[in-house]
């Protein structure tokens, strides 16, 4: 039956394609190639940060290399990351062909190529310097062009998110199969929902800030340069405004494929669908009103110290649920441990490290103390690369079948798997005492009494870029030579395993039937109904397609 | 021996509390304490290591029990229990947190008042105040900004000794300190022991922040305006100033020391500090002066 439905053939993964699954696909292949330019520009660091001396690089490429490394994991990396999961899923998911906006879609991602190596073009003329962050009036006085091409590509990714953005909300709400009501839907859709409400809402005020920042760096303006009576702190909450509901741009998506890969792999329905589906609506909101709590030692005065401390303590509960949510869902379960789940794992045992940092760090007292410093570098990783990036690759074994019809050799997946986590560990958890002991972050020389941690961090580092190896390999080599993927290989009830693997053009060679929710392991769907279709799609569903 | 398993359960119970409450206090993760402030902040994050220490046992326990426990047998192709929510437990999960964080804003709450954080005055003198409250709010708006209240002012608390000023400006990878009492302009914060020492800071250029890593406090440094730390030492030696905002390519070296002196040193310290910069150099005593 497969055959007669036509198939995407390799080149199309090259071209301008409306098809959502091109589209994804070309997202992730993106980002990941973005990631292994950031991932080398963190090497360059972590090699110059194992002496106390700048002696590899000078220091002012270190902060290049510091600004580029963050900028590049954040806006090319993980946010197209989530993007490209965001892309190939909801239209099957929710059983539609296609996005609401097909056209669209391809231009959001086409942004992107170009948008990147437009960025990665400021080495010639001096990248950018003042970290990710931008803060005036270092960023005006520390070489005009990098900081422009910083601003312009953060410009044009910011729109390509934003174009991204409005279509999952659209295909959500509007294109979901006829009986699939927004409370049968699966959790990443629902977590999509969440991370758009966050790109519409504050990526323009980040415009706003770049732009204006501009006109100060190119014109002479002063909106926020002291020098000629503007305000350096106003950037700051405005820059933050959008940075920091982009935490949860870059978080929420891979929430939602930690919901989606555990119940499968667990065999057990979702612990608490509403409340995981609700809490990411909560953090999204709550996300909006927090913004302050990176600027507790900046121009903050203390009482608005004090309400954004609140309000950040507050997220914890959200949080709280649905990392305890996750942990009930595998609770009893039958857990397989292939590589898609042991990432899963490593992503809760990761996050929850952040997790508790983060509730140290809203604490002003304490935060007086560790801000800028390594604590906050190891906070920070153990949520985007102990979260998100441990999530994507749960995805990515997850998926990998559906998206290129052949099965990922195992073995590998988890030597990947161990080396990650242990070079993550390795690399991320002494910064905590490092910080804690009194390194600042951000620089290419330090103390000679740091020194020993250093070494081991830097250890850990090229443990985690020996890691990515295995992964290489694995994907090229299934590719080549996997087996052949089954249409539902995990025995999954969501309706992306309904059609082949890779799903023909059109995703469905019929109305797919929603015989079961997203979750329903372990109940009895089967005397349900005594619809022929239905005992079909169950056969299938049981592996024999 | 069987063991009932709500046994088991109240001993590790009691055991992870006792695990939880013995690293909050031995973790030696923070380096020694020499201010007021710094053991106010450690007593903090006592608490919070021996919170996060408990969850984190919990948690993790739970994963690694799950993966020992619950694993399918090759061959298995049937599903777990079907549970899809638990409401008494789910409401609990939301309580425990809720009251853990409240218990945390509100003893931050207070360190922070105690360290000054909240104190009216940190940047407005009463003359300016009572100027204020005849004023249009606009007009105050449009006026210097350098009056919003930034940093750490006095602890309600401390007995009203007058803290020694120092003005402080930061500049691209260097701090000066200048001694308003006496005119002396140096190169590292030198202070006597357990009296208030308030900051006066400013910035030459760029953002820079100061940061005292055994006394725990940390306000960032800004151009055209003005801010504020003020701190009590409490153990005499000599630590760290750091700059703790990317101030550009030495940033990292952007760091002096801070010496904490007995009282009689102190008078010492000024006192050769103040002859020999006029003898040596009168241009910066007469800066100084001003
Ligand atoms: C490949 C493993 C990684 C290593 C070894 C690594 C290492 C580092 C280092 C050494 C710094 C500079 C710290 C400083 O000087 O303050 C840094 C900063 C940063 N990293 Fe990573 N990192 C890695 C992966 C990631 C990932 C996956 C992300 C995000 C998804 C990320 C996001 C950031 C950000 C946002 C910054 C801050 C840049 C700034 O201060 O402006 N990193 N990382
Ligand atoms: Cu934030
Ligand atoms: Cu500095």
């Amino acid at each position: 039956m497969e055959q007669v439905h036509p198939q995407r053939k390799w080149q199309d993964y090259f071209g301008f394609s409306t098809d959502h699954k091109v589209i994804g696909v070309q997202y992730l292949v993106t980002a990941f190639f973005f990631y292994l330019v950031g991932g080398a520009m963190a090497e360059v660091m972590r090699t110059e940060l194992a002496t106390p001396d700048p002696d590899l690089v000078q220091p002012e490429f270190y902060n290049q290399l510091m600004t580029m490394h963050g900028s590049i994991m954040l806006f090319l990396w993980i946010i197209p990351a989530g993007a490209a999961f965001a892309n190939y899923l909801i239209p099957l998911m929710i059983g539609t062909d296609d996005m609401a906006f097909p056209r669209l879609n391809a231009i959001a991602f086409w942004i992107i190529p170009p948008g990147g190596i437009f960025f990665l073009c400021s080495f010639f003329v001096g990248a950018p310097q003042a970290g990710w962050t931008s803060y005036p009036p270092l960023s005006l006085v520390s070489g005009v062009w990098g900081e422009e091409i910083w601003i312009l590509s953060v410009l044009l990714l910011g729109l390509s998110s934003m174009l991204g953005a409005f279509n999952f909300v659209t295909t959500i709400l509007k294109m979901r199969m006829p009986d699939m009501d927004i409370h049968s839907m699966p959790l990443f859709c629902w977590s999509m929902l969440a991370t758009s409400a966050l790109v519409i809402l504050g990526t323009p005020v980040l415009a706003a800030a770049l732009i204006l920042l501009s006109f100060d760096l190119i014109a002479g303006t002063a909106f926020f340069n002291p020098a000629g009576g503007g305000d350096p702190i106003v950037y700051q909450h405005m820059f933050w405004f959008y940075s920091h509901p982009a935490v949860y741009i870059m978080v929420l998506p891979f929430f939602g494929v930690i919901s989606e890969v555990l119940p499968v792999h667990a065999r057990k329905p979702i612990f608490g669908y509403r409340a995981i589906a609700y809490s990411g609506l909560a953090i999204s909101f709550l996300g909006l009103i927090v913004w302050a709590h990176h600027m507790f030692s900046s121009g903050t005065p203390g009482w608005l110290r004090m309400f954004f401390m609140a309000t950040t303590m507050i997220i914890a509960v959200p949080t709280g649920i649905k990392v305890f949510s996750w942990c009930a869902t595998i609770w009893g379960g039958k857990i397989s441990l292939n590589s898609s789940m042991l990432f899963a794992l490593g992503f809760l045992s990761s996050f929850l490290i952040g997790g508790l940092s983060g509730v140290m760090v809203a604490s002003v007292p304490f935060d007086l103390h560790v801000h800028d410093t390594y604590f906050v570098v190891a906070h920070f990783h153990y949520v985007l690369f102990g979260g998100s990036v441990f999530a994507l690759f749960a995805g990515v074994y997850h998926w990998f079948p559906k998206m290129s019809g052949k099965m990922v050799n195992e073995t590998l997946g988890r030597i990947h798997f161990i080396l990650t986590f242990v070079g993550f560990n390795l690399t991320f958890l002494p910064m905590h005492p490092l910080g804690l002991q009194g390194m600042n972050r951000r620089i290419a020389l330090y103390d000679p009494k740091f020194q020993a941690m250093n070494e081991l961090v830097t250890i850990g580092s090229y443990i985690l870029a020996v890691s990515t190896f295995p992964f290489l390999i694995n994907i090229f080599w299934s590719l080549w030579k996997g087996k052949k993927a089954p249409r539902n290989p995990w025995r999954a009830l969501t309706l992306e395993w309904q059609t082949s693997s890779p799903p023909i053009i059109e995703n469905f060679e019929e109305e797919p039937v929603l015989w079961a929710g997203p979750y329903d392991y372990g109940i009895d769907t089967e005397s349900v109904d005594g619809d022929e279709e239905v005992d079909d799609m169950l056969a299938e569903v049981a592996g024999s397609s | 021996m069987n063991i009932p398993s709500n046994i088991l359960t109240l001993i590790l119970g009691v055991a992870l509390t006792l695990i939880s409450l013995w690293y909050g206090q031995n973790h030696g993760l923070m380096p020694v304490a020499a201010s007021q402030e710094a053991s106010e902040v450690d007593g903090l994050f006592n608490l919070m290591m021996t919170i996060a220490t408990g969850l984190f046992l919990i948690v993790e326990g739970a994963i690694v029990y799950s993966v020992i426990k619950f694993r399918r047998k090759e061959g298995d192709l049937t599903d777990g229990p079907p549970i899809e929510g638990n409401v008494p437990l789910e409401i609990l999960w939301t309580a425990i947190p809720t009251v853990i964080v409240f218990i945390l804003a509100i003893y931050s709450f207070e360190v922070y008042n105690t360290m000054g954080g909240l104190d009216p005055m940190a940047s407005h003198d009463h003359q300016q105040m009572m100027a204020e409250e005849t004023m249009e709010s606009s007009q105050l708006l449009a006026m210097d900004n350098s009056r919003l209240a930034l940093g750490l002012g006095q602890s309600p608390e401390g007995e009203q000794t007058p803290p020694l000023e120092v003005n402080v400006n930061g500049i691209q990878y260097a701090w000066i300190f200048n001694y308003p009492e006496t005119g002396t302009v140096s190169g590292e914060l030198h202070v006597p022991v357990d009296r208030p020492v308030k900051l006066n800071m400013t910035a030459g250029d760029v953002l820079h922040a100061f940061w005292l890593p055994e006394f725990r406090i940390k306000q960032d440094v800004i151009p055209g305006r003005e801010s504020l730390l003020t701190f009590t030492p409490t153990r005499t030696g000599q630590y760290p100033v750091i700059c703790a905002e990317l101030c550009g390519a030495y940033h990292g070296g952007m760091k002096t020391t801070i010496t904490v002196h007995s009282t009689e040193d102190y008078q010492q310290w000024i006192q050769d500090n103040t002859f020999a910069q006029v003898e040596t150099d009168g241009d910066v005593a007469l800066i100084g002066d001003r």
